[in-house]
């Protein structure tokens, strides 16, 4: 996956949607190559349990470095429905290919609306460059 | 000289059939274990312990000592630790028998030096915080923290009030809002000004009838004395609320400005600190806290009290919030404050603050012309320099400059804390250190200033290990030595 | 000095202080003393104590006369140990690093749990942060104890849990151990877990697989409160399926010291690590690939997490993780098994010549480790005790501040430094203060 297909919380979560065979839209969501980048030197992610419900702008996961914490926003409402249990033990993967065997988990979202509120690449790279400053 | 053999873990030393302790042969009938005990309820072998003679484990330990920086061994300006000089003879006197032998329910009658050395402590302590009651049941400062908030849950509570706030500057150490938490509050946050002082304004912003506690370090944890001190006590009991101080910082104002004074309602000791501990390699310290006359009811019990020339532990207390702690509570570093006090005395103990201001001072003086100290040319115990301008222009940082400093034979300062100071020393030197070893310091922390930045990535060089993979150690923790 | 900083006096640098923060007179505090002077004074009060080496000490409830090994009293006296602090700087401490991992192995090794941390304050917070664990693992509000756990423990469960909307349930244990049946009817859904003491508080073994059981069925977490001098001779927690175990460390080359300094001791299976409070020590290796050890899973610690951390914990006991270490390291495998069998076998004769004559008996009729509780027919427990005092026996501690029902009983602790000869004249002296008054009886 490439970035630019992809829409960004300013939490500097992605979501990539698509369809599942029975037609559902499944939200696949990941973190930032920009913010995996600041976190340096990972060490652990927590998930959340499939069938958890998460909502907008809520935690539903952690990610922590050797000292430092930060919480993982969903940048949409549903139910979890996949974990991506692997990347417990391979976190290499975050860095390597954030936008794809990097993702985290994939969520059954009921509303396109909360999508509107995303950032298109662009607009999260200048926010981005911003951050830097 | 190093002995690397003996350093090997424990479980490398081990050799099938050695042992160190021998017990006496059993004296009373040796009935079989299975007349005594259920079966189930007895191990099918002993646990797999290390097997080695009582040699081996006196050079394993004595080498392994070797591998520690120490206040006995090397200056240890270890910011918001106050690693003073811990005096022998408080070691000795705490170990005596009529001290260390004493076990915790035996009844009062057979333990009134003990009491009588506790009650003391408590009025002393009582007379340093300005404050009117003091338990020193807690074990820890951190504990100290959470057990004066639980007081205040139940002082609130009492009151009839539902108060579910506790703030606490950005700059707090990490334990308040920790014990705010466990207390069963929710934390809140409130901003700092750049010179670490708290901002009375956002502080009134937040202050309101859900408010049951500001906590402050005052002086702050860049050793500054807060001058709104009394504009902010008033703004919090305005609002009903209580001034918590954490007492971390109180050697610098021992004698000189008493918390009670200054409008805290409560606060708690670090003992082990301030009153020469010892730290223990983390460990053991206390947390006795100190609180105004309207909260004592609510304080841990026991208590102890003095009535017609004897000294008792008194249980019979209704409102207070029980235990958070069992027994007496850490009695061994009590007897130490108590012999440090008595052995400073009234105007020994504000010089023990006037020296330490004035060490931490002459370093600052000495200091600023090698790295930029922010709060300015002043202080009280301990000052926060930046490495912030030398991390920009040449790429090195506080914890290269703190890792250079032990291969020159110094404990580093503490780094990055607090946070609101970027590329943060924090120096607390003591009043314990000669102008001689402060100069040495200072002069150590020039050269390193001057060393190549890709030298001092190296550091340290001449310590038993270079540095460590954190990050290994966390993303696959061993944390015990396997048992095959 | 004053010149370099630019200051005129002592006083001009105490100038950031307002004037009406000072205090304007003296501490009102004892004089100060010289070394000779102070110890003196302490020789003074020391002399107005009785120690437990002038009378022959039976008292127990979670602090004991174990003996101490001169080894572990001259290695913890090291300055480099006890002036140093927590290691923050990994290079500069690998002494006590290491001796933190050793201790962490030597507990997961004694208690068969996976993971130990460095230490705790003392047995009972450590009993409380079990529970704040298993509040926390579990998502679930209520705990479930029994009275057989040390009174004291309970106080400070009671006190930890009073803001935090967690209910504290308490199974009575009128025979001295928990009944099976009393415990699955306490135990529900909503149960984050049950927190028992083996042996218990009372000296007595519970049945603790069956009480596993009944955690576990119900989706608790199984915490134990254990006695470390029983590892050596009583099964080990994992066997019985406990899932977090905690301990008072005092016994492990610890003295007494009326009551603290102690250690507090908590281990659990691998799944709750990282709600594991306090900290921890790891090994890895340094750039030269040299094996060493740090401080690890630091984001659980309140310095990186603050109001979420697990606990509000910032150090360990580290000296007192030390004298443990060095004590296991002395005692080994074949000696703490026979200290258990002393320990077992010295309190079994005790209980029976103590409860030779008409006047004292066994409260409980229960199989017990190193403690047992014996009643009083003629309801003197204060008098009696009072007179082994003066017949140079610290006896028991009687249980009527915790347990009213239990006024006319006391508990009597046995350790491996107890011999048969002084058990005989204990006897004796408990005998000898009841002859004049017959046992009498409500029954």
């Amino acid at each position: 996956m490439t970035p630019d297909k992809l829409l960004f919380a300013k939490t500097h979560e992605w979501v990539a949607v698509a369809p599942d065979a029975a037609g559902v839209k499944i939200a696949t969501i990941g973190v930032s190559a920009f913010a995996l980048e600041a976190l340096t030197d990972l060490v652990h992610i927590e998930l959340p349990k499939v069938g958890r419900t998460v909502k907008a702008g809520e935690p539903f996961g952690e990610i922590e470095s050797v000292k430092a914490v930060s919480d993982l926003y969903s940048p949409v409402s549903g139910e979890v429905v996949a974990i991506h249990d692997a990347l417990i033990d391979r976190l290499e993967t975050l860095g390597s290919d954030p936008y794809g065997e990097g993702w985290m988990v994939k969520v059954r979202i009921t509303s396109d609306t909360e999508l509107k509120a995303l950032l298109d690449y662009p607009t999260y790279q200048k926010q981005c460059a911003e951050e830097n400053h | 000289m190093r002995n690397t053999r003996a350093t090997l873990p424990l479980f490398e030393m081990s050799h099938p059939g050695r042992r160190a302790a021998l017990l006496p042969v059993c004296d009373v009938p040796e009935v079989p274990l299975d007349e005594l005990l259920p079966p189930e309820s007895v191990a099918a072998e002993p646990p797999h312990l290390p097997e080695l003679a009582e040699p081996d484990v006196v050079r394993h330990f004595t080498n392994l000592s070797t591998l520690n920086m120490s206040v006995d061994t090397h200056f240890y300006p270890l910011g918001s630790c106050t690693m003073k000089y811990n005096p022998k003879r408080n070691e000795r006197v705490a170990a005596w028998p009529g001290m260390a032998e004493l076990h915790p329910y035996q009844p009062d009658d057979t333990v009134q030096g003990m009491l009588e050395l506790l009650y003391r402590l408590q009025q002393m302590l009582a007379e340093i915080a300005g404050l009117e009651a003091v338990s020193l049941q807690p074990a820890a400062g951190a504990q100290g923290e959470m057990t004066a908030l639980m007081v205040a849950a139940a002082y609130f509570r009492d009151a009839g009030q539902r108060r579910t706030k506790v703030l606490a500057p950005d700059s707090a150490h990490g334990t308040n809002p920790a014990s705010a938490a466990v207390a069963g509050f929710q934390a809140v946050t409130v901003k700092s000004t750049p010179q670490g002082f708290v901002d009375l304004s956002d502080l009134r912003a937040h202050l309101d009838d859900q408010t049951a506690v500001f906590m402050i370090t005052n002086p702050n944890t860049l050793g500054m004395y807060d001058r709104q001190i009394r504009a902010i006590a008033d703004a919090v009991h305005s609002a009903g609320g209580l001034l918590y101080l954490d007492g971390a910082n109180m050697n610098a104002i021992l004698g000189i400005s008493r918390p009670g004074d200054f409008g805290a309602d409560m606060m708690h000791f670090n003992p082990h600190k301030t009153f020469s501990g010892p730290h223990g390699g983390g460990g053991p310290g206390a947390g006795p806290i100190a609180v105004t006359g309207r909260l004592a009811a609510y304080l841990p019990t026991p208590l102890v009290e003095h009535d017609s020339g004897s000294y008792r532990l008194t249980f019979d207390r209704p409102k207070s919030i029980g235990r958070v702690r069992t027994f007496f509570g850490q009695v061994g570093v009590l007897v130490r404050a108590y012999c440090y006090l008595r052995t400073y005395g009234p105007d020994g103990l504000r010089r023990v603050s006037e020296n330490a201001v004035l060490n931490a001072n002459y370093l600052l003086s000495r200091v600023k012309h090698i790295l930029p100290v922010p709060q300015g040319d002043r202080c009280m115990h301990e000052f926060v320099a930046s490495a912030a301008k030398l991390k920009s222009e040449r790429g090195v940082s506080a914890m290269e400059i703190a890792k250079r400093l032990l291969d020159y034979g110094f404990h580093a300062p503490t780094v990055y804390f607090p946070t609101t100071v970027r590329e943060a020393l924090m120096i607390e030197p003591t009043e314990t250190e000669s102008k001689e070893t402060l100069d040495a310091f200072a002069e150590a922390l020039f050269r390193i200033t001057e060393e190549p930045a890709e030298a001092l990535r190296q550091a340290p060089m001449t310590t038993p290990i270079s540095r460590p993979d954190e990050v290994r150690a966390a993303r696959s923790p061993r944390l015990s030595w396997p048992d095959t | 000095m004053l010149a370099a900083i630019g200051a005129a006096s002592i006083d001009d640098l105490f100038a950031m202080i307002p004037a009406d923060c000072r205090l304007d007179r003296p501490l009102s505090l004892p004089p100060a003393l010289t070394e000779i002077e102070l110890t003196a004074h302490l020789a003074e009060l020391a002399r107005r104590n009785i120690s437990a080496s002038q009378r022959v000490c039976f008292l127990g409830g979670g602090s004991y006369d174990h003996f101490i090994p001169a080894a572990v009293d001259a290695l913890a006296s090291r300055g480099e140990f006890y002036t140093s602090y927590t290691p923050y700087q990994a290079e500069a401490s690998q002494g006590n690093l290491q001796v933190f991992f050793e201790y962490q192995s030597l507990i997961t090794r004694l208690t068969g749990m996976d993971v130990s941390n460095a230490s705790l304050y003392d047995g009972g917070s450590a009993a409380a942060e079990a529970v704040m664990m298993s509040t926390a693992a579990t998502g679930r509000r209520r705990v479930v104890t029994a009275a057989s756990v040390h009174p004291e423990y309970r106080q400070i469960l009671t006190t930890y849990l009073r803001d935090l909307d967690v209910e504290l349930v308490t199974v009575p244990t009128p025979e001295g151990t928990i009944d099976a049946a009393a415990l699955a009817a306490a135990v529900d859904e909503h149960t984050a877990c049950v927190l028992v003491q083996h042996p218990n508080f009372f000296g007595c073994l519970e049945d603790a697989k069956q009480l596993g059981a009944i955690a576990h069925s119900a989706g608790a977490l199984f915490a134990v409160s254990v006695d470390p001098m029983s590892l050596g001779l009583l099964a080990r927690p994992d066997s019985y399926g406990a899932d977090i175990v905690v301990a008072e460390g005092q016994s492990l080359g610890n003295p007494m010291a009326y009551g603290g300094p102690y250690l507090g001791i908590i281990a659990c299976r691998e799944a709750f690590v990282r709600r594991l409070p306090g900290r921890i020590a790891g090994e890895t290796v340094d750039r030269r690939d040299q094996r060493c050890w740090v401080l690890t899973l630091q984001t659980r610690e309140q310095h990186i997490r603050r109001e979420k951390a697990t606990s509000n914990i910032c150090t360990n006991q580290g000296l007192f993780a030390l004298r443990a270490t060095i004590y296991l390291a002395l005692m080994g495998p074949r000696g703490m098994r026979e200290l258990g069998e002393l320990c077992l076998r010295k309190a079994h004769y005790a209980a029976e010549k103590l409860t030779a004559g008409r006047r004292l008996t066994r409260t409980f009729d229960r199989p017990v480790f190193k403690e047992f509780v014996v009643r009083d027919r003629a309801k003197g427990v204060e008098s009696l005790l009072h007179d082994a005092g003066e017949a140079g026996f610290f006896a028991g501690v009687p249980l009527g501040r915790w347990y009213p029902e239990l006024e006319d009983c006391f508990l009597v602790a046995v350790t491996e430094k107890r011999t048969r000869a002084e058990i005989d004249r204990l006897a004796t002296a408990l005998a000898a203060g009841n002859l004049a008054e017959p046992a009498t009886s409500h029954a």
